[in-house]
C-alpha cells in the first residue's frame, strides 16, 4: 500500500490545480501517477511556490522530509527534489488527546537546474530544516542555494575540491600528504562491471 | 530551565569588592569533540560560552561521511544492503528494511506474508536493542554507570537471536531485497517468547533505576524544551517530536508493511504531574524524549507478542531475478526507524545499477536543531539535551 | 621509565625487573575512549557484562589521551578525522600502543572501493601495533587483539640494546 493511498488530504493534481490557479506559470510538469507523485516548478518562482504551499490553510505543507539533488547525466541538469508532507493535528485540540495526528498530503515537488550554473533561491527561511539539506545539496552535488544563511560545506572538509556525487566528479589521489588509493581505485566514478 | 536564575549569571551579583558595572568578562570558545565520551560518535560542537552559559552552540559533522550514497550508485541493490546497516548502526535491521522496500517498490516485487512478518520482528527487536542502547548511554552521559551494563546485558539476548538467524552481531544484511535473507532458525520463536517475557518486566525496573532517580530527574526535567511547532519546523522525526507532544508515528500515520495489522500506542511527552511523571517535567524537554523511548520499548514488545501469535508458514523471500533490473524511474520511501524517518530515495535507469541513493537520515535532520535550541542553556545541559535527541553519526554523516 | 632504561647490559636484575614491569603494564592497559562508528559499539559491548574488558585490567576508559596507554581505532577514519587522530596520538604519553579495530582501520574495509574519503587504513597516520580484523570484530576478537597486545608488552626490555654489527 503506497503512502500516498493513506493521505485524508489533496491528490498531487488537486494540489496542482491550486498551485496554477494561484501563480499563472509555476507547474511545469504535474506527474501523478508515477511511484514518487510530485509536480515540476520554475526555479524562478519555487521560493513564492514554497511559501503558499506551507501557509495556504487547504495544503500546510509543514514538513519537509528530504531535498535530493540528483545528477541527470548526460543531460545537462541537476535536478533538486523537496518532498513535502502535511502534518495535521487531531481535531480536538488542547491537553494530550488519544487521536492520532494525520497525514493530509504528500507530494514532490521538482526544479530542474542547468548542470553548470545550479542556482536557486533557498527555502530555509520557509522550512527552517532546509538550512542543513541545502548545505548537504550544495556540499555534495554543487547546487548554490542563493539567500542562505550560511552556504559551506557540510560533510566534506572545507578544503575539499569538487562535488562528489557528481557523475563526473575525479576522485582525488591524495589529501594533504594522505594517500587516497593506497594501491587502487582513482577512477571509481561510473559503474564497474566486475561484480 | 530555559530561564536562568539571574543570580547565576553574576549579572545582578557584584563580585565582592568590586564595583557593579566593572567586571569585564570575555567569551570562550570550547570546543566539545570530536573526541569526546558524551557526544555519541564524532561529533564536533563548537560552544561560545559566557563563564558556564552556552551562548551559541554549533555542531560540525562530516567526521564520519563515508560516502554512502556514491556507493549506492556504483553497486547493485543487493549489494548496497550491506551499505546500509552501517548508516544507523545501532538498528541496522530498520534500515535494510527502508532500502529493501524502496527497491521493492520501484521494481514492483511482492513479498511473501512470512517474510513480512520476520520483517517486523526483526525491526522491532532491534528498536528495543537500539533503546537500550540510548538508555545505557544517556545513563553514562549524566553520570550514572549501571544503566548501561544493564542495557547491554539485555541487549546481548536480543544479539543472540539475530546472531542465531543471521550469523552477525551487528550489521546484519539481512532484511534483503525480496524478504530475509534466511528462514528463521528452529527454536528461535520460542527463544524469542522467552525473551519477551523476561524483557517486558525489567523495563519498570529500570524506570525506577533511573527514570525516575531524583539527580538523573534534576538533570534532565525542564532541560531544552523543543516546542511541537519548532520540532515540525526544523524536520524532527521520531522519539524527538514525540516527546514534544506530537502523536505521530509512520507506522500509524502512513502505514508501511503490515504494521496496519497490530494494535499498539504511540507514547508522547505529556506534561509533569499527571501519572507517574515527575512534577519538573515539561512538554518537549530531554526527560520526555528520554522516557518515551521507555514506554516505546514496551510497544515493541506488544507488537512482537503479537507477530509471534500471527506468524504463518510459508517463503521467506520472493523470488528475485539474479540480476535485478532497476527500471527507469524514482521512489521515496520513509520507515520509522528508531530514531525517526528513515527515507531513502532510489532513482533507477533501466539498469542493474539505481543512478541515485539518497539517504534521508533521520538523526541528520535531528541534529539541526542544536544551535536553536542550546542557547542560553549551562554548559552541562549541552550533554543533557544531545542524549536525549540520540544521535548517531552513522546516519549523521552517512 | 624513560631514566631507567638503555644504561644496563641484559643481566638476570634487568630480566627480573623487565618481568615486573611488562606484568603491570600488560595488566593495566588503560585504552582510550575512541570509537568512531560501528566498531565502537562492539568495543561498547567487551567492556560491557558478558565479555568484560575489566578483567584484563584494561576497563579503564580514560576520555583523555594524556593518561591512556592505548589508542582502540574503532571505526572508520575519514580525511577529516585524520588530523585529530593524528593528534591524539602525539597527546598520549609514552609508552603508548595502537590497535587498529575492524576492517575500515585495517584496510579501508568496505569502503575502499568509492570512499572517497576514507582513509584507507589508520596506518596511513599512526603506526599500528595491532590490527583486529572483522566487520566489525565480534568482542572476542578484539579481546584476542588485547591479547596480542599482551604478549607483545611482555617481550618488551629496558635493557640495552645490541650494538648494530
Amino acid at each position: 500500500m503506497t503512502a500516498a493511498e493513506h493521505a485524508v488530504g489533496l491528490s498531487v493534481q488537486e494540489i496542482a490545480s491550486l498551485l496554477q490557479a494561484r501563480f499563472a506559470d509555476a507547474v511545469l510538469e504535474v506527474d501523478a501517477d508515477s511511484k514518487h507523485p510530485g509536480i515540476r516548478v520554475a526555479p524562478e518562482l519555487w521560493h513564492d511556490v514554497a511559501l503558499f504551499l506551507r501557509d495556504d490553510p487547504r495544503l500546510r505543507m509543514n514538513l519537509l522530509r528530504c531535498i535530493s539533488a540528483v545528477d541527470l547525466h548526460p543531460q545537462p541538469y541537476i535536478e533538486v527534489i523537496y518532498d513535502l508532507l502535511s502534518m495535521r493535528p487531531p481535531a480536538s485540540s488542547g491537553g494530550p488527546s488519544r487521536d492520532l495526528w494525520s497525514c493530509a498530503g504528500l507530494i514532490a515537488v521538482r526544479v530542474r537546474l542547468p548542470r553548470d550554473r545550479a542556482h536557486v533561491r533557498s527555502v530555509a527561511d520557509v522550512w527552517p530544516t532546509a538550512n542543513w539539506h541545502e548545505r548537504e545539496a550544495f556540499d555534495l552535488m554543487g547546487v548554490t542555494f542563493d539567500g542562505h544563511p550560511d552556504l559551506r560545506r557540510i560533510l566534506c572538509p572545507d578544503d575539499w575540491v569538487g562535488h562528489p556525487l557528481r557523475k563526473d566528479y575525479v576522485f582525488p589521489t591524495e589529501y594533504h600528504g594522505i594517500p587516497a588509493a593506497a594501491g587502487g581505485v582513482t577512477d571509481g566514478a561510473g559503474a564497474s562491471e566486475d561484480h | 530551565m530555559t530561564d536562568i536564575d539571574p543570580q547565576i549569571t553574576g549579572e545582578t551579583m557584584p563580585a565582592p569588592g568590586v564595583a557593579p558595572g566593572t567586571l569585564h568578562t570575555e567569551d570562550l570558545l570550547v570546543n566539545m569533540g570530536p573526541q569526546h565520551p558524551s557526544t555519541h560518535g564524532v561529533l564536533r560542537l563548537l560552544l561560545r560560552t559566557d563563564g558556564e552559559l552556552v551562548v551559541e552552540a554549533t555542531p560540525h559533522i562530516g567526521y564520519l561521511h563515508r560516502c554512502a550514497e556514491k556507493i549506492g550508485e556504483n553497486v547493485t541493490p543487493v549489494q548496497f544492503v550491506p551499505m546500509t546497516d552501517r548508516l544507523d548502526y545501532l538498528a541496522a535491521m530498520n534500515n535494510n528494511h527502508g532500502y529493501s522496500l524502496a527497491v521493492e517498490k520501484l521494481c514492483g516485487i511482492e513479498v511473501p506474508e512470512r517474510a513480512r512478518y520476520i520483517r517486523v520482528i526483526m525491526c522491532e527487536l532491534n528498536r528495543i536493542a537500539s533503546h537500550l542502547v540510548s538508555f545505557g548511554s544517556y545513563g553514562l552521559d549524566m553520570g550514572a554507570f549501571t544503566p548501561f551494563l544493564y542495557a547491554f546485558r539485555e541487549r546481548e539476548y536480543i544479539v543472540d537471536l539475530f546472531e542465531a538467524t543471521c550469523g552477525a552481531r551487528l550489521t546484519y544484511n539481512y532484511l534483503t531485497i525480496g524478504g530475509a535473507a534466511a528462514d528463521l532458525p528452529a527454536g528461535f520463536l520460542d527463544r524469542l517468547a522467552w525473551f519477551l517475557d523476561y524483557f517486558e518486566p525489567k523495563i519498570d525496573e529500570y524506570n525506577r533505576l533511573l527514570s525516575y532517580n531524583y539527580i538523573f530527574v534534576k538533570r534532565t526535567a525542564g532541560v531544552g524544551v523543543i516546542s511541537a511547532a519548532d520540532a515540525i519546523a526544523y524536520g524532527l522525526t521520531g522519539p524527538c517530536l514525540r516527546g514534544s507532544g506530537v502523536r505521530w508515528d509512520l507506522r500509524r500515520c502512513v502505514p508501511y508493511e503490515i504494521y496496519d495489522r497490530f494494535e499498539f500506542d504511540i507514547p508522547i511527552g505529556v506534561p509533569g504531574g499527571t501519572d507517574d511523571i515527575p512534577p519538573e517535567v515539561v512538554v518537549g524537554d530531554s526527560w520526555s524524549r528520554y522516557y518515551v523511548r521507555m514506554l516505546e520499548m514496551k510497544q515493541s514488545v506488544r507488537i512482537l507478542r503479537q507477530c509471534l501469535r500471527q506468524i504463518p508458514d510459508g517463503e521467506y523471500r520472493a523470488k528475485v531475478p539474479r540480476v535485478l533490473k532497476l527500471p527507469a524511474g524514482e521512489v521515496y520511501l520513509e520507515v520509522e526507524g528508531a530514531r525517526g524517518q528513515l527515507g531513502f530515495l532510489v532513482v533507477g535507469d533501466n539498469g542493474p545499477i539505481p543512478r541515485r541513493v539518497k539517504v534521508r537520515g533521520p538523526s541528520f535532520c535531528n541534529l539541526s536543531i542544536i544551535p536553536h535550541v542550546c542557547r542560553r542553556v549551562l554548559l552541562a545541559d549541552v550533554a543533557a539535551i544531545l542524549g536525549s535527541i540520540d544521535v548517531v553519526m552513522g546516519e549523521v554523516d552517512r | 621509565m624513560g631514566w631507567l632504561r638503555n644504561r644496563f647490559e641484559e643481566n638476570f636484575a634487568i630480566t627480573t625487573i623487565d618481568w615486573a614491569l611488562n606484568w603491570a603494564r600488560s595488566n593495566s592497559v588503560w585504552p582510550l575512549t575512541f570509537g568512531l562508528a560501528c566498531c565502537a559499539i562492539e568495543m561498547m559491548a567487551a567492556g560491557a557484562s558478558r565479555f568484560d574488558l575489566d578483567r584484563f585490567g584494561a576497563g579503564a576508559f580514560r576520555a583523555t589521551p594524556r593518561q591512556a596507554d592505548l589508542m582502540i581505532v574503532a571505526g572508520t577514519v575519514t580525511f577529516k578525522m585524520a588530523a585529530r587522530i593524528r593528534r591524539l596520538y602525539e597527546q598520549m604519553p609514552e609508552p603508548k600502543y595502537v590497535l587498529a579495530m575492524g576492517a575500515c582501520t585495517v584496510g579501508g574495509g568496505p569502503y575502499y572501493k568509492y570512499g572517497y574519503h576514507v582513509v584507507k587504513g589508520v596506518d596511513l597516520i599512526v603506526p599500528v601495533d595491532v590490527y583486529v580484523p572483522g566487520c566489525p570484530p565480534r568482542p572476542e576478537a578484539l579481546l584476542e587483539g588485547l591479547m596480542r597486545l599482551q604478549e607483545k608488552i611482555r617481550k618488551e626490555t629496558i635493557a640495552k640494546k645490541a650494538e648494530p654489527a
